[in-house]
């Protein structure tokens, strides 16, 4: 409700009180929040609620602090915008590199971008209180009235991932376990100073995902930079994966679920393509791609964040480890048993002769088998129908020769 | 045979104990590839989908066991059975001669002679007991549950396995596992059902492995040779039935047509799955 408006509705009250109020107003001194109050948290359309004010972490400021043009009563024109600025200087530096600032700005909003995640100005509690809309257990929901909107991500063409993160083990984490230390959007975007997920400063630039990740799972992050993708990121690859590639962004899931496991073992193929069509051919990949996952997927032998290459000694596909990396499912699995070619190519001979000979074979065998029956069948179907249309020609019903 | 006998005069052509055996073939040939083929093609939604309604990674695999050990314990009968009968009972006639299943130089003329005929350029040759498609079905069922069972077996028990034979060979087991069992159903669902079953002078169904018994008219218009050495060693009347009871003859249409039915569908979908994907 715009200030006019206020004016237009309540201008006997506010004559009346220019009567009444003004001979004490006249003393010099600053306006207290008590006399603030008399009028504002009195007046019909209410525009301070004394109690929400009185337990605001604002409170002990009083009303000039952030009203600072308001010397007297009456303050007429009307008090200009606060600014949070004036305090939360630097609070306000991080805000305007965000991606909100960039918005405020291209669309000329004039109201305060802070109330938008903080709520009623005049209430504005600790992001400790539960009752704060920036309290992490309410945080989503709050950043969810823009991010979680279909119409608004129509119109503004913002990211609508609210239900994405509420489906997601962090979003479990905060609404049914109610975790204070579950991620929550500013966990990983930042609260103040959000920016693109392409700008290299971000926090959600993918350079930077694993430090971000990293915050709360600070030993997966270790891992991951012993392995070859994190090594791969530091050296500069724009295509070594991090954590959201197989991850998901928003929509993580609790990696323990069938369901999950099931899907990474494609995910792992987005890139190692060659790797997955080799894996296809083995009982375990195609136990998989069934949807089980009672059979070895890609971590299961290459593990999860430390992926090691088997020139590397401490890697689980080393060939000095490969007997007890395979005896995690095959116990007795001896020395021999590690011959075993994972990712097998039956038509590379130099890989494997006697698997690239046994395929020729079973192939040829096939072809010959086909080939002369597939012609016997033919042909005696021809004859017997020829047969057949001669005979009942010739002498009425068929009899078979 | 004399022509005042009755026109339907009826011969044993297999053993209670043959056609049991059939019966079990056809059982776990099914059951096992609709359990194996679902792997074999894991990519397509038809595999999914059986795999899932079988009761998911565990039913599957419990399902191909049970029909492999069922069929393994058919075939070990089966052998042990032969070499009982050709080995101490002396029925040399099982390993060579007009009633072996084991191939005869008369089976590449008669190879010849059948094509002669497909072309009309000859008569229709004159087969005995057993002709020579019947053998190759015999002994492609024979080497196949042997190279199938012996793959499978290995990667079932693969850690014993692995003590004897290098882990590369596992490899090669799914492979030719795999392809043999493609092999199998491709040829038992098409080759074997036309040559037996659904080519015209049989259709719908040859009920002959079902209830054990052919006609006269069968015997003297199919096996020639096979009737007229019945006649001259005068064993026909110990091989002579009455007529198959009408149950028999509906229970061998049901089983045959089901497992007909069956046989289509995972051949339709195999082979729509092999061209697809290659």
């Amino acid at each position: 409700m715009g200030s006019a408006s206020v004016l237009a509705r309540n201008r006997w009250f506010i004559a009346l009180s220019f009567v009444l109020v003004v001979p004490g107003a006249a003393r010099a001194a600053a306006l207290t929040t008590q006399e603030c109050l008399n009028c504002h948290n009195a007046m019909p359309a209410r525009l301070v609620d004394a109690k929400l004010f009185q337990s605001s972490v604002h409170s002990a400021l009083g009303c000039t602090a952030c009203h600072s043009d308001v010397k007297a009563f009456p303050h007429i024109p009307a008090p200009k915008e606060v600014a949070c600025r004036e305090c939360h200087g630097g609070i306000e530096g991080d805000y305007s590199q965000s991606v909100h600032a960039a918005v405020w700005g291209k669309w000329k909003l004039k109201y305060s971008a802070c109330l938008e995640c903080h709520g009623n100005p005049h209430a504005i509690l600790a992001k400790t209180n539960p009752r704060s809309p920036v309290y992490p257990l309410n945080l989503p929901r709050t950043c969810g009235s823009c991010h979680g909107s279909p119409a608004m991500a129509r119109r503004y063409g913002i990211a609508n991932v609210y239900g994405l993160y509420i489906d997601s083990i962090h979003g479990f984490a905060l609404t049914e376990d109610g975790l204070l230390v579950a991620a929550t959007c500013a966990s990983c975007h930042g609260a103040h100073r959000i920016l693109g997920a392409n700008d290299p400063q971000s926090r959600t630039y993918r350079n930077n995902v694993p430090a971000t990740c990293g915050s709360c799972h600070a030993n997966i992050e270790a891992l991951y930079f012993e392995g070859v993708h994190g090594k791969a990121l530091k050296a500069g690859s724009a295509a070594a994966a991090v954590c959201i590639d197989c991850h998901t962004v928003h929509r993580i899931a609790r990696v323990q679920t069938a369901a999950w496991q099931a899907k990474t073992v494609a995910t792992c193929g987005n890139c190692h393509r060659q790797q997955l069509r080799s894996y296809r051919d083995t009982f375990h990949g195609q136990v998989t791609a069934l949807g089980f996952v009672e059979t070895a997927r890609c971590w299961s032998c290459h593990e999860s964040h430390r992926v090691l290459p088997p020139s590397d000694p401490k890697s689980s596909i080393a060939p000095q480890n490969l007997v007890s990396t395979c005896g995690k499912c095959h116990q007795g699995a001896a020395k021999g048993f590690v011959s075993f070619e994972a990712h097998p190519d039956p038509h590379d001979r130099a890989l494997n002769p006697t698997l690239y000979y046994a395929w020729l074979a079973m192939n040829l065998l096939l072809l010959s088998v086909f080939a002369f029956f597939g012609l016997h069948t033919v042909l005696w179907l021809v004859r017997t129908w020829s047969t057949r249309n001669h005979n009942s020609a010739a002498s009425g019903p068929w009899r078979p020769q | 045979m004399n022509a005042d006998k009755p026109a339907r005069a009826y011969y044993f052509r297999f053993s209670l104990g043959q056609r049991y055996l059939h019966g079990l073939v056809i059982v776990t040939f099914l059951g096992l590839a609709a359990s194996g083929m679902p792997l074999r093609f894991s990519d397509t939604l038809w595999a999914k989908n059986i795999a899932e309604a079988m009761g998911g990674f565990g039913a599957v695999l419990f399902l191909h066991k049970l029909c492999a050990v069922g069929v393994t314990a058919g075939f070990l009968f089966h052998v042990a059975e032969v070499l009982y009968r050709g080995l101490v009972k002396g029925e040399r006639g099982m390993f060579w001669g007009p009633t072996s299943l084991v191939p005869q130089p008369r089976d590449i003329v008669n190879i010849y002679q059948q094509f002669r005929w497909f072309f009309w350029l000859g008569p229709k040759p004159r087969y005995g007991r057993y002709t020579y498609w019947e053998k190759f079905d015999y002994w492609a069922v024979f080497w196949g549950m042997a190279i199938i069972g012996i793959s499978g077996y290995m990667m079932w028990f693969s850690a014993f396995f692995a003590r004897f034979v290098p882990g590369y060979l596992f490899n090669v087991a799914l492979l030719v596992h795999g392809e043999e069992a493609l092999l199998a159903i491709w040829f038992i669902f098409i080759i074997h059902f036309f040559n037996t079953h659904l080519r015209p002078e049989k259709f719908p169904i040859d009920p002959v492995i079902f209830t054990g018994r052919e006609s006269d008219e069968e015997l003297r218009r199919d096996r020639p040779l096979e009737y007229q050495r019945l006649v001259d060693q005068e064993a026909l009347r110990v091989l002579q039935t009455d007529q198959p009871p009408r149950w028999l003859n509906n229970f061998a249409r049901i089983i045959a047509i089901a497992a007909v039915g069956t046989g289509f569908f995972l051949l339709a979908v195999t082979l729509a799955a092999f061209f697809a994907g290659s």
